[in-house]
């Protein structure tokens, strides 16, 4: 399966049939640091993702100070 | 996993929370912590205008789509700050915004007011590209509300943002920064804006949840001088102890707030003065804007 990673956008390929808290922990992303999105759904840590499924780990951290964030 | 309010499957874990959400319930949820920050701080009324300051990421548009649904009288205000294809884009979401609800967006560029961009400045001062950043903002901000004669200005920090400025200010015992920590800060002069925060009460993955379900078209690239930040270095740092121990950031900035902010409030007033150049607010005789201005116009010319 593929997961599209952002900041720089890159792609990787890992094994799938298996749960979402998973390929994070493979990936060495913590949970709270990224939204998980597979086609026009979010899904959950504990779901389960199969071989041919594309998702995208979108990073939710912004950074600088002092503006509108 | 299902949604704690209606069983359906979730689509967000909120493990702060111990609950997880599906989508409708989540967007409730969401919209009830900004109600809650609003009320408690009584940031603003449906009266008043509000000058909401938009970047195009995900927090300040997710903070102008709830207010708008919520029925505030809003205007948003896009500082240009001339970071080459970033700011190009960042604009443009805004603009795309702002036209889709037919709500009116402000433009003001950094490069009209300072007399360069952000790079320029950045090169100009040898200080970090946020500090000249930071400076404008804040200043061009309650520049432009006080000219369109709006009281308040809502930015879009989140828990996150607020957590880590803290954390900030607290590895380096900046004890005059900490009671200005505030989801809401008060008029203390007739020529500054009332500042609010309302979406203090949400982390920043609960902000790009939002943002995400209510199909907001954001800018996900960082900014580029983002990288390295020492906001950024504190938000890792405090999100490792988030994952270790959910609610960590929630209980550090709502502990902070609720017990310690007011033992460091001073009694002694700050005296405030009209900038002698553009008759803004200063603690001097001439504001850091108007010689971060100088500054610029020395170099540049």
């Amino acid at each position: 399966m593929r997961v599209i990673l952002r900041n720089p956008r890159r792609e990787v390929d890992v094994a799938g049939n298996r749960r979402v808290k998973d390929i994070l922990r493979e990936l060495d992303i913590m949970p709270e640091t990224v939204l998980v999105i597979c086609g026009d759904d979010l899904i959950t840590a504990d779901q389960v993702v199969r071989e041919g499924d594309t998702i995208e780990l979108r990073p939710v951290m912004s950074g600088g100070r002092a503006g509108p964030a | 996993m299902k949604c704690r309010k209606c069983g359906e499957p979730a689509v967000l874990e909120l493990r702060r929370h111990n609950a997880a959400f599906c989508a409708p319930d989540f967007l409730e949820f969401f919209r009830n912590q900004v109600r809650e920050a609003i009320r408690k701080h009584r940031m603003f009324t449906r009266d008043e205008l509000v000058l909401v300051a938009v970047s195009g990421g995900k927090d300040s548009l997710a903070l102008w789509d709830v207010l708008i649904d919520e029925g505030y009288r809003t205007t948003g205000l896009y500082l240009d700050l001339g970071i080459f294809e970033y700011s190009v884009e960042s604009k443009a979401k805004c603009e795309k915004f702002a036209a889709a609800r037919g709500v009116p967006l402000l433009v003001t560029a950094v490069r009209d007011e300072v007399g360069a961009p952000v790079p320029v400045i950045q090169d100009v001062t040898r200080r970090p590209p946020c500090s000249g950043c930071g400076l404008s903002k804040r200043y061009l901000m309650n520049r432009v509300a006080l000219e369109h004669e709006m009281p308040v200005v809502a930015t879009g920090h989140n828990l996150d943002d607020e957590a880590a400025t803290l954390f900030g200010s607290v590895m380096h015992w900046q004890t005059d920064a900490l009671p200005r920590q505030s989801p809401a800060l008060p008029s203390t002069h007739p020529k500054l804006v009332r500042r609010v925060k309302p979406l203090y009460r949400l982390s920043e993955r609960e902000t790009a949840a939002f943002a995400f379900l209510r199909k907001i078209d954001y800018i996900v690239e960082e900014c580029p001088f983002a990288k390295g930040a020492t906001s950024i270095a504190h938000k890792e740092i405090l999100s490792r102890m988030e994952d270790a121990s959910p609610g960590a950031k929630h209980n550090f900035l709502f502990g902070f707030l609720d017990r310690a902010r007011p033992a460091f409030e001073r009694a002694e007033a700050v005296t405030l003065n009209e900038c002698v150049r553009c008759g803004q607010v200063t603690t001097g005789t001439i504001c850091a804007f108007c010689k971060l201005a100088d500054q610029v116009k020395r170099r540049v010319s």
